[in-house]
């Protein structure tokens, strides 16, 4: 009985303000970014403008949940710019074949790909880096060609609302497709076997292996849902512009790592998690929101953007460091 | 100060996040003496060495050496001050030579500003002269067997004319002989007038070597002895707070069918026509010196490698047995003797650890049950004795003998027919220990087959019912558990066969 509550004793549940920033970290940063930004800006909380922000995350917020499935296992998908390209000349090009088999197939098509990324990675033992560069360059060689180097003008009917229409006359419909996928997201890392195989795998790969975990299975599942999201993406942003073109997505890769990234989830796998890049896309978001609204030239804005990811990402590591 | 006593540790205390792991602990020790630190698994050991390393900052205490205040922001100015510390887990640089890494960061260097190779040659030849050994000081790190890298981290500290060493847990992957010849260096090191701070679970050893012992519960500290005055049984109340009764349990289980049978297993130049049964309710021992290759056998029977030939029947079944799922699926686990790399994902929780191979069995449709899996944890947590905050913790901030109960709860959990286990008690404290071994024999009770290797013959003379014995990858000899004394184990380890 006396040992009980000395071993008891050891363990105060007071909450320090140490890990409560661990846990809250961002979202504590992201609630002070959203506060100056209402100070800075009038024109920051009206309605309109904050659901223009939303709107405008939602496409680039698909992409980087799927990003954040890949480098929880450690790895990286470069490709998703290219093939979210890819499907918006699919489902443009393929108009004919009506709204719903021309968005399926470009769905598909975007599954295969990431099918190959993840079998590439896996039986043929390449780097993620390489393997998924490689196909970054290929298939925008692809829609290129598919495309002979034109934008592909008009979506088909029948699909436009998801990426054009609203819900209540104010609600961007795509923010509800980003609000859908992230929580899917949140519920597979979190309450699935594959979600836990998904954090194991990007921790300890043998001792994954060693637990009966499949690890080439989990990691092509992964490359397929980056890859299927990114066509996801590329159907909405077909259906909001009205075209496509192959050279659309060049760069969303890196904006999504970077969303990642700051949302923390660490880039060596294992840890981190849907919710947090939700909050790294808004950081961003805002972000870029505040630098329009008040006028920043597009340049100073490419460097003040460069400065709050590393800026983010080194919060979280010296946090790391504190513990240690 | 004192005179007397080269390390004076006042009251030191240090928390983190929600765990008190030390609070108030004084500990001395005195000029040339080796002093045994003991205590339970998450007593707060390592976490006091790591603030006399500067490791760790305490929230409060203070710290003298030699007389003075010592006061370190990091680790490598606590070194040059003279203090080294030996962790379990070695840092050499596999690629760099011996000699290398002894130097590592306090290389010679000549006038031009390059390293001084030839000084730093001979001056690594003297340091390993000094310590009995006879190793080429270019040969690479990553040739050394687990005790050379020992001795070389020994080095390493002498380089930087440690006066106090520390080694946490030193034995707990050495096999007999490498033992004896660690503990000849650390007499040698104490006739040099060292000073050394030796922590070990296994408390044979602290009457061999030791002199002085201080002993940690709870993080706090409990007193200090001459070993002279103590007996096993007093330094086990010390530490547990009550005596031990029957270490090992005695009532064995009976045993019924034949339920894993390897035949002629073989891998070309690691070991060769190894075959064994085991029964239900039976605990087949696994012996011999480290680097017999037993874990390799048992890694080939689980699929974590390959072999070239032989089978592997269940119930008189062929298994086809390629990857570890194979033999999950076929109610094989598989315990590995390695924590970090191979047993746990030390960034996931305590909770997330555990139910890692049982997930199948707490989701319904395609969620996983919370609650189920909570109650499963916590059952384990309980019994085992598991030293946690809470289920959500991550494994890698538990103590070393925690994370290892870790290891075994999960493969526990899985419930599996067989159950092999690699070295499951290392770095387990006694009390523990006990408890382990009940629970391996209500295993067998309930019809499983544990198949254990261990390197502490007392151990797999005490649990096992029947003790096979190998010796460099050849199988050697059999002995039922009546007939399995210490030497005849030995006689077949070192190669005699029948
Ligand atoms: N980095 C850390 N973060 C949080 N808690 C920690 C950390 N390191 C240690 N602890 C906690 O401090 C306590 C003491 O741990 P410590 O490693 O000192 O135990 P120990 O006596 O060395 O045990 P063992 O014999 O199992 O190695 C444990 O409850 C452990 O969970
Ligand atoms: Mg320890």
């Amino acid at each position: 009985m006396k040992e009980k509550t000395l071993t008891n004793s050891r363990y105060h549940n007071r909450i320090e303000f140490s890990s409560f920033f661990e846990k809250y970290g961002m979202l504590v940063v992201l609630g002070v970014l959203f506060l100056a930004c209402s100070l800075i800006s009038s024109v920051f909380l009206r309605p309109s403008n904050l659901f223009n922000i939303t709107r405008q995350v939602s496409v680039i917020g698909i992409i980087s949940i799927g990003m954040t499935f890949v480098i929880l296992t450690g790895g990286i998908d470069l490709s998703v710019g290219s093939v979210y390209a890819f499907a918006t000349l699919v489902i443009t090009g393929l108009k004919h074949l009506g709204a719903v088999p021309a968005a399926v197939i470009a769905l598909v098509i975007s599954m295969v790909w990431g099918l190959l990324a993840g079998i590439l990675v896996t039986k043929g033992r390449l780097q993620p880096f390489i393997a998924t560069l490689g196909l970054m360059t290929g298939v925008v060689g692809f829609g290129l060609t598919f495309s002979r180097g034109q934008p592909i003008l008009g979506a088909p009917e029948g699909l436009k609302f998801i990426g054009q229409g609203t819900l209540f006359g104010i609600v961007p419909f795509q923010s509800i497709l980003f609000i859908i996928t992230a929580a899917a997201a949140h519920i597979i890392l979190n309450r699935t076997r594959l979600g836990r195989h998904v954090y194991a795998v990007g921790g300890n790969e043998e001792g994954s292996r060693l637990s009966g975990i499949s690890v080439d299975n989990v990691k092509i599942t992964v490359y397929v849902v980056s890859s299927f999201l990114a066509g996801f993406a590329g159907v909405i942003t077909a259906n909001h512009m009205n075209f496509g073109e192959a050279n659309i997505g060049s760069g969303m890769e890196l904006d999504a790592i970077a969303a990642v990234a700051v949302g923390g989830t660490t880039l060596g796998g294992g840890s981190g998690g849907a919710a947090g890049t939700v909050i790294g896309v808004l950081i961003i978001g805002v972000l870029n929101n505040l630098l329009n609204l008040i006028n920043v030239p597009g340049y100073t804005q490419k460097i003040v953007k460069g400065v709050i990811i590393i800026a983010a990402v080194l919060l979280q590591s010296v946090q790391e460091n504190r513990k240690k | 100060m004192n005179d007397e006593y080269i390390l004076d540790m006042k009251k030191i205390t240090k928390t983190f996040p929600g765990v008190k792991a030390l609070s108030d602990v004084s500990f001395a020790c005195r000029y040339g003496e080796i002093h045994a630190l003991l205590g339970e698994n998450g007593a707060g050991k390592s976490t006091l060495i790591k603030v006399l390393s500067a490791a760790f900052q305490p929230d409060s205490g203070e710290i003298y050496f030699k007389g003075k205040l010592f006061a370190h922001q990091n680790p490598i100015s606590a070194q040059q001050a003279g203090i080294g510390v030996i962790y379990q887990e070695f840092n050499l640089v596999p690629y760099l030579s011996i000699a290398e890494n002894i130097f590592l960061g306090n290389e010679p260097v000549t006038k031009a500003g390059l390293v001084d190779r030839k000084k730093m040659d001979s001056a690594a030849e003297e340091i390993l002269k000094g310590l009995g050994l006879n190793l080429n000081v270019r040969t690479s790190a990553h040739k050394l067997s687990v005790a050379e890298q020992q001795m070389i981290e020994i080095a390493k500290t002498l380089s930087l004319n440690a006066e106090l060493i520390v080694m946490d847990e030193p034995t707990a992957t050495l096999s007999d002989h490498e033992i004896e010849f660690l503990f000849s260096t650390i007499l040698r090191l104490k006739q040099q007038g060292k000073t050394i701070i030796y922590i070990s679970h296994r408390l044979e050893e602290i009457f061999r070597v030791c002199d002085r012992v201080s002993v940690l519960k709870d993080g706090k500290y409990i007193g200090s002895k001459d070993v002279s005055d103590i007996d096993k049984e007093i330094l086990i109340h010390m530490m547990v707070g009550r005596t031990l009764s029957d270490y090992f349990p005695v009532n064995k289980a009976k045993r019924g069918d034949k339920v894993l049978e390897v035949k002629n297993l073989t891998r070309k130049g690691v070991f060769k026509n190894i075959s064994f049964d085991v029964y239900e309710g039976e605990i087949l021992g696994l012996s011999g010196l480290v680097g017999a290759g037993r874990t390799e056998v048992v890694r080939a029977v689980f699929g974590a490698d390959p072999f070239d030939s032989g089978e592997i029947l269940m119930y008189g079944k062929p298994l086809k047995i390629r990857k570890p799922i194979n033999a999950i699926r076929n109610s094989i686990g598989f315990a590995t003797e390695d924590r970090k790399q191979q047993g746990l994902v030390l960034g996931l929780s305590v909770k997330k650890n555990i139910t890692l191979t049982v997930l199948e069995h707490i989701r319904k449709y395609f969620l996983l049950q919370m609650k189920k899996e909570k109650a499963l944890v916590n059952y384990f947590i309980k019994t085992l004795k598991i030293a946690a905050k809470d289920q959500d913790v991550l494994v890698r901030t538990l103590s070393g003998g925690n994370q290892q109960k870790v290891v075994l709860a999960k493969w526990l959990a899985h419930d599996s027919k067989v159950l092999i286990l690699d070295e499951p008690t290392r770095g387990i404290d006694v009390g523990a220990k006990t408890e382990i071994y009940n629970l391996m024999r209500e295993l067998t009770k309930k019809g499983k087959a544990i198949v254990m290797i261990s390197s502490e013959l007392l151990e797999v003379i005490g649990i096992s019912d029947r003790i096979i014995v190998m010796n460099q990858g050849r199988f050697t000899g059999e002995l039922s558990a009546e007939n399995a004394t210490e030497e005849a184990v030995m006689k077949f380890a070192i190669g005699g066969v029948e």
